[in-house]
């Protein structure tokens, strides 16, 4: 393929990936797991995605290498991340209030490289809606759940640009 | 010879109105390619990549896939998924949509396949259930099951470009018709582990007692209809400890190495996000791994990221020391893969074993 058609192919892929997730923002979430493509390396995606959740108000606690452990341990895997955030005042008022509710604390984003393509997928938080079934915390997970799509809408803009 | 000119009439008739439909299809469909275009982005670029090359999902721009099944096989995979296979039902998308999407990926190759005759094809069952088990069941299971796990990221490299699909699933017995499945088996798949059974010395005869056989699962399989089952229960694995919070911390990181697994790490829930020595002591998590349950567990989903890691959190609340982690039975439901709900369901058990040992 010519370099000039790849690129234009390229930009159009981006294009339709925004415009993907710009509808699922407006479709209320139907799926259970929120996930997207980057047509980047693994680590220009990782750099855009940590940048992308603090740019959403969030703190970074912790990356979990889960290659590096697997590699350890003698077997062969793709580049494969898992990256914890939150805010430290949500964790602490919710775990208090709902004890039950840490197991799913802090919120997670998985990442992974996929040849030259990199995949980043999350839970969508609203599935924790009918597991507890509070009025409270349905506000939370909705929120959950936009500032997770915002952020992977991010990642793709990243990518885009 | 009227019988002879009659019968090449047809066939005249039906190349040319086979040449004028191939037209139509690619001649005024650009729009139509768009819309596809717009939809495979939305809702299968994730999984199959953006030129259909795999990913989580299977290579569908395979030329000897693409090319050989037709669009009734393509609309009813796309309508009805892959039940417990990761695939997810595209039923809201409506027929004119799903239309745009298969317009869209027969721009891959540029041809149309024509639609294959929905006759059922007859055979002997009974000669097909043993042909099937000496020349299909090592790639496909011998119930029909299919090949483990999913994607090209852990399970396979993609060299090997196609994964054994689920003969026995309930999508893919109502997307393939069984001159389809014929054809497949006479041909084979070009360029994948599938070869030609004609050229392997199956006579007509034999193949079509192998498709045959392949019909009966539709009455003897049963999807897994547990979907229901596992979202009945608890989103939270709870237990009560007798011991106070440090000792059934203790407690938990025994269990967790008698169990086989790596301790990773113990630390507060909210450590990283407060300064250190300042967070709530109460809250713990223990970290674990069994890093050969996880690997197994990553070549059949790569999304199982999502339970990951391996952990049990020990809290203080109102004077009691709860023991909890995630139920996997119930994180399962969330991912249709019939597979990953066996492990969640060792997952649970494993999780339950460690829990009650710690606090007894």
């Amino acid at each position: 393929m010519r370099p000039e058609k790849t690129f234009m192919r390229f930009r159009l892929i981006l294009l339709a990936s925004l415009i993907s997730i710009v509808t699922s923002l407006n479709t209320g979430f139907a799926q259970n797991l929120l996930m997207i493509r980057v047509e980047n390396p693994f680590p220009e995606t990782m750099v855009a995605l940590q940048a992308a959740i603090q740019a959403q108000g969030y703190t970074i606690s912790r990356v979990q290498r889960v290659d590096v452990g697997l590699t350890k341990s003698g077997y062969q895997t793709d580049l494969y991340r898992i990256v914890f955030f939150g805010k430290a005042d949500e964790i602490q008022k919710l775990s208090l209030k709902y004890p039950t509710l840490v197991p799913y604390l802090p919120l997670k984003i998985v990442i992974f490289a996929e040849g030259e393509d990199t995949l980043i997928l999350a839970n969508n938080m609203t599935n924790l809606d009918s597991f507890f079934r509070k009025r409270e915390l349905r506000r939370y997970f909705r929120q959950w759940s936009h500032d997770t799509s915002r952020i992977l809408e991010r990642v793709a803009t990243t990518a885009a640009d | 010879m009227r019988r002879i000119n009659i019968n090449w009439a047809i066939n005249v008739v039906s190349l040319l109105l086979g040449c004028v439909c191939s037209q139509s299809v690619f001649a005024n469909n650009g729009t139509n390619i768009e819309k596809g275009l717009s939809l495979y982005q939305q809702h299968c670029f994730v999984c199959h990549d953006s030129e259909g090359r795999g990913g989580v999902g299977t290579p569908l721009s395979l030329s000897s896939f693409i090319n050989s099944v037709d669009d009734h096989y393509l609309s009813q995979t796309i309508r009805l998924g892959r039940p417990g296979r990761v695939m997810p039902a595209f039923e809201s998308l409506g027929t004119k949509n799903i239309g745009y999407l298969i317009d869209y990926m027969r721009s891959w190759t540029g041809i149309r396949p024509a639609a294959f005759p929905s006759d059922p094809v007859s055979g002997n069952t009974k000669n097909g259930q043993m042909l099937y088990q000496k020349h299909c069941a090592n790639c496909h299971g011998k119930n029909g099951q299919g090949g483990q796990g999913t994607g090209v990221t852990f399970s396979r490299t993609r060299d090997l470009p196609i994964m054994a699909p689920a003969l026995n699933n309930k999508g893919f017995l109502q997307a393939a018709r069984d001159t389809l499945i014929e054809k497949t088996l006479t041909e084979g798949r070009q360029g994948t582990p599938m070869t030609s059974f004609t050229e392997s010395g199956l006579t007509k005869k034999e193949i079509k007692d192998i498709v045959a056989f392949i019909r009966t699962f539709e009455t003897t399989s049963e999807h897994k209809e547990n979907q229901i089952k596992l979202a009945s229960e608890s989103p939270v694995i709870v237990r009560e400890s007798s011991y106070d919070l440090d000792q059934t911390v203790e407690n938990l990181k025994n269990s967790v190495i008698g169990h086989n697994l790596k301790l990773i790490r113990v630390q507060q829930l909210d450590q990283g996000f407060v300064p250190e020595n300042s967070g709530n002591k109460k809250q713990i998590i223990v970290y674990s791994c069994g890093f050969n349950f996880l690997y197994e567990a990553l070549k059949t989903d790569p999304r199982v990221g999502l339970f990951l890691p391996c952990r049990v959190t020990v809290v203080e609340h109102k004077g009691k020391v709860l023991v909890m982690s995630v139920n996997p039975k119930r994180m399962s439901a969330l991912f249709n893969n019939n597979e990953l709900d066996d492990m969640c369901n060792q997952m649970h058990d494993t999780y339950i074993d460690i829990i009650e040992e710690a606090i007894l």
